[in-house]
């Protein structure tokens, strides 16, 4: 038999997958409660006691991991201007699967240099000018930077020709300095791939140690990437295909959870009408946003204000009112779930409206310009409109009762025609939430991994 | 590669003629200049940011549709409060309706801060000339 264990040390729950390679079969999950404060290996063993009880006992060729536990990995983004290099750093980051704690533009003050300490980031990304551009403001930063008074692993990615100095700066205090390519080598040109590589590579080296992880190290094989990571890699396998096995084309993927929404998309998201100029920065194909005030438990009450109560109220079908006590409730009480229809409703009513509002702050917009020559069209962002295939994952879409209509909420509006959401989107869901264990097991079989997400990912109508 | 001297080049505002800006987009590239080409229907802003992320020497600023006064109008302010005042600043086109006298067009758009102003029919080698002596007059590029 030819068993893998793909295990997710999450921040309240350790989850495992166990897949038979040779049948192209789930076995089974399980999930264990993961206590950070004492050993990561309990709330595993618990999972895996668990996962035998349905299987039988499992012996396993390879054991894969990743992790969001002990908060995930946090993250400071510094560039140069706010909307280009700050902008592409920030989105180094997040591909690299991290929570984003700041991010910082222009010349550091020591004030910053002070909330950037008390952020306490497992790794500060330090960008800024292009390749044989501005070279004053990295090389500013690095020097206020370098008297953090913490060791803080760096990664620099910023113009290369003062990459060399901004690396001695920072080494004479921080022990851990890596450097890569520009995150943007030329104006407008986007390039995170280096730097998400080495982000995960300092995640791998040092906060896994940091975060006590290590300590399943004599079970796991191989502690692969964060979380957020491994599910991205998943999105960009089930959309793109493998070497031997084709894909689904472009898709989007939403994971809602108790703090955040998070929400990818594996598109290039080109113009899909004519006579429209593309502006701003380079969207990367794979793309991960995450909303920190749009969340179900913890974030309820930002959730409210973004999404406007009024909102969550008319999807409810239920008053404003109804709307605010339940989010009140369920703020407080993080373990709470719906009791009764009403609750249930206002339950789903949130999930849409979490979807609707971090899918319009994902998508590209269009803007109508008015020249001499008619209307034309400005575009920043990514055009989905086109996208047909939509994920959803995470506890609060798997473990709802209709998980498509909280999905609708990615649905494009006829009266916000500028937001370029979906038009035609095609519900799918993650009920066995093996999206990151697939992103962990399609790094070692990228075609089995895509065959399990096309049998176990179910179309909803 | 990276030791050209790097310049901003775009139509401003709403503004989209595009055949123009390729041409000089391909005649600075040729005479060995690095150019950040942002196209059409730029902001301001656009201009700023680029210039200050790739340390750009110049901003080179086209308008053709006759409203080039409003969109010029305080982009050197800008450049001032963000820390680029000196940068040169070139400008050409239609840059307003109608047939004024160009003598006035120039002095109204040399008061807004622009070093350079050229009248419609003007040839890419002459704003490449001009663009090297200024360069060289202020110790930017070497003759």
């Amino acid at each position: 038999m030819n068993n893998v264990l793909l295990i997710d040390f999450g921040s309240t729950y350790t989850k495992i997958t166990a897949v038979d390679i040779d049948s192209e079969t789930i076995l089974g999950t399980a999930r264990g409660i993961t206590t950070v404060t004492t050993d990561i290996m309990d709330g595993l063993n618990q999972a895996l006691e668990e996962l035998f009880q349905k299987t039988g006992k499992l012996e396993f060729c390879k054991v894969l991991g990743c992790s969001s536990a002990a908060g995930g990995l946090k993250m400071v983004a510094v560039g140069l201007v706010p909307e280009l290099t700050a902008e592409a750093a920030k989105r180094a980051a997040l591909g690299a699967g991290a929570k984003i704690l700041g991010v910082f533009g222009n010349e550091l003050s020591e004030y910053e240099i002070e909330e950037i300490t008390n952020l306490q980031p497992d790794i500060i990304l330090l960008a800024g000018g292009t390749d044989g551009g501005n070279k004053e403001v990295i090389l500013h930063n690095a020097k206020l930077l370098k008297d953090l008074g913490r060791d803080v692993p760096f990664v620099v990615a910023g113009n290369k020709s003062v990459t060399p100095t901004v690396v001695k700066i920072l080494s004479e205090t921080m022990s851990e300095v890596r450097h890569t390519e520009n995150v943007m080598p030329k104006l407008n040109e986007l390039n995170i791939l280096p730097a998400r590589e080495t982000i995960r590579e300092v995640f791998l080296k040092k906060i896994v140690e940091a975060k006590g992880l290590n300590r399943a190290n004599n079970f796991v094989n191989k502690m692969v990437m964060p979380t957020p990571a491994a599910v991205l890699t998943a999105a960009e396998l089930l959309s793109t295909g493998g070497p031997h096995e084709p894909g689904l084309g472009d898709l989007m993927v939403v994971d809602i959870g108790g703090a955040t929404t998070d929400v990818y998309s594996i598109a290039k998201g080109e113009p899909t009408k004519t006579n429209v100029a593309v502006r701003g920065l380079p969207e990367p194909f794979a793309k991960r946003t995450v909303e920190g005030d749009l969340g179900m438990r913890y974030s309820a009450g930002a959730l409210l204000k973004a999404a406007g109560a009024k909102l969550i109220a008319e999807y409810a079908e239920v008053s404003e009112d109804e709307v605010a006590d339940y989010a009140d409730r369920v703020s407080g009480d993080i373990e709470y779930l719906p009791q009764n229809e009403l609750e249930e409703k206002v339950e789903g009513a949130m999930g849409r409206a979490c979807t609707s509002v971090s899918a319009d702050r994902h998508v590209g917009q269009l803007e109508t310009v008015y020249t001499l020559f008619g209307s034309a069209f400005v575009q920043v962002g990514k055009d989905l409109t086109a996208v047909k295939t939509v994920v959803g994952t995470g506890g609060v879409i798997i473990n709802n009762l209709k998980p498509e209509e909280i999905l609708k909420g990615i649905m494009f509006e006829q009266s916000a025609p500028h937001i370029l959401k979906p038009q035609e989107p095609e519900y799918f869901i993650d009920s066995d939430y093996i999206l990151a264990s697939m992103g962990l097991l399609g790094g070692e079989y990228p075609d089995l991994a895509v065959r399990i997400m096309k049998k176990y990912i179910m179309r909803r109508e | 590669m990276e030791n050209k001297v790097k310049v901003i080049l775009g139509v401003i505002g709403a503004d989209c003629h595009a055949v123009g800006n390729k041409i000089l987009n391909h005649a600075i590239t040729a005479a060995g200049f690095e150019v950040a080409n942002l196209g059409v229907l730029v902001p301001q802003e656009e201009f700023v940011n680029a210039a200050i992320e790739t340390n750009a020497k110049a901003i080179l600023v086209a308008s053709l549709y006759g409203h080039g006064e409003i969109d010029c109008r305080g982009l050197r302010e800008r450049c001032r409060e963000t820390g680029i005042g000196d940068i040169l600043l070139y400008v050409g086109g239609n840059l307003v309706v109608g047939k004024t006298d160009f003598a006035e067009v120039e002095k109204k758009f040399i008061d807004m801060g622009y070093d350079k102003v050229y009248a419609p029919g003007t040839l890419p080698d002459q704003v490449i000339n001009d663009l090297k002596n200024d360069l060289v007059k202020r110790g930017l590029m070497s003759e």
